[in-house]
């Protein structure tokens, strides 16, 4: 290679290495904002890394799967509550709204609302967080993961929602 | 050991390659889209939690893998074109931005349509798809600047810089799902490791990703001709060449 296309091609990629270990620096310095959500685990022992904990009344989103047998229906409103868990820890998530059609007893959920106390979620919206598997209804029996749709009063169903 | 690349930096040369390869590209992007699409849309058994609406999977998955990859092929472009001052690989580099930039229009478009039902919310500010809407901005950029300077040489080198700045976005992009917790699951398919799907949803998706391949191949084949045309339009062998084409 003569030498000017070398001093070129040095050039360049010492600018990209630059670049790129801004980036990582200031994406390792963020790293914990950038996290969507909390899990119960991080919201009962705080972050891995940094120990933050979330404070009572602040807006955080939580995500973890949904208890078995936890979830509470209102039989004369929207009210939903239900528990979500991830590592042993456990917590309450209080809803008032439509859930998405993916909700079910262990899926995986964020909620998103502000923390009325230290293990107890008021939620503002529920979203359901897929997992990267996809298969056929006839494999998914098979292997005992049948989807099964909310459970809805029949009030709520003539209502339309 | 370049040597056999080295006919290709003529312009006249690559643009008959690239006539070649043309029909090619396009018969095969009938055929395999033709064939991935319905297989997908019709013949792949319903998810067991989605139902239906997982086979956007079918477009979105290559439309976002796409987006990275032309990424990466326009930043090698520019990387060359900014070292060894290949003026063709300026050419290339205008030809992809475009496309590459509609690959991500398309995947951010599915995948809210696909959230909305999946998730319950059409758009989350979560890592992957905030480091994919940068990669849109990224491509508005560079086609932006391509554009913005009357001289192509001083364009191809403005336009060059911002593709290969924006590169540290890619390994952002395919690794966000791992690095920090988001709404966007995992990767179902990635080149190293079994998918996780079942086998008879895997093969229409490769048929689908082979498809988009050649379409954006033939896409791209179409615009570069007319980058090289545009740029030589003073060349002798342009002139001999549109005095003896056949108009249709």
């Amino acid at each position: 290679m003569n030498p000017r296309r070398k001093k070129r091609l040095t050039i360049v990629l010492s600018v990209l290495a630059g670049i790129g270990l801004i980036i990582g620096l200031v994406l390792y310095a963020l790293s914990q904002n950038i996290d969507l959500f909390y899990t119960p685990y991080e919201v009962v022992h705080g972050k891995d890394d940094t120990g933050v904990k979330p404070t009572i009344g602040q807006r955080i989103r939580v995500g973890g799967l949904v208890v078995a047998g936890s979830v509470k229906r209102d039989e004369d409103s929207l009210k939903v509550q239900f528990d979500l868990t991830n590592k042993g820890e456990i917590m309450t998530i209080k809803y008032d709204g439509i859930l998405p059609d993916l909700f079910r007893e262990g899926q995986g959920i964020i909620a998103n609302g502000s923390l009325i106390d230290q293990t107890v979620l008021e939620a503002s919206e529920v979203l359901a967080k897929h997992d990267e598997n996809y298969m056929p209804k006839e494999i998914a029996d098979s292997l005992g993961e049948g989807h099964e749709a909310p459970k809805y009063s029949d009030e709520q169903l003539e209502k339309g929602y | 050991m370049w040597k056999w690349l080295h006919p290709y930096a003529n312009p006249e040369v690559s643009y008959h390659f690239t006539g070649k390869l043309i029909p090619w590209f396009s018969k095969l992007t009938f055929v395999l889209l033709t064939i991935g699409i319905i297989w997908a849309l019709l013949f792949v058994p319903a998810d067991y939690q989605q139902g239906n609406s997982f086979r956007i999977f079918y477009l979105h998955v290559p439309a976002a893998m796409l987006s990275m990859g032309i990424y990466v092929g326009m930043a090698i472009a520019a990387l060359s074109s900014l070292v060894w001052q290949i003026k063709l690989a300026d050419a290339s580099a205008a030809a992809m931005a475009p496309v590459g930039a509609v690959m991500t229009a398309i995947a951010l478009f599915t995948g809210a349509a696909w959230g909305r039902p999946t998730w319950g919310t059409w758009w989350i500010w979560d890592a992957r798809l905030t480091s994919e809407l940068i990669l849109l901005f990224l491509y508005l950029g560079v086609i932006a600047l391509h554009n913005a300077f009357e001289d192509k040489t001083l364009a191809g080198k403005a336009a060059g810089i911002l593709s290969l700045v924006g590169v540290v976005n890619i390994p952002i992009i395919k690794y966000s799902v791992e690095w920090w917790n988001t709404l966007h699951q995992g990767s179902t398919v990635s080149k190293l490791g079994a998918p996780s799907m079942s086998s008879e949803m895997y093969w229409p998706f490769l048929v689908c990703l082979l498809g988009f391949v050649c379409f954006i191949s033939w896409v791209i084949c179409i615009r570069f001709r007319n980058e090289v045309l545009a740029r030589n339009a003073m060349r002798p062998w342009v002139r001999d060449y549109v005095k003896n084409v056949e108009v249709r």
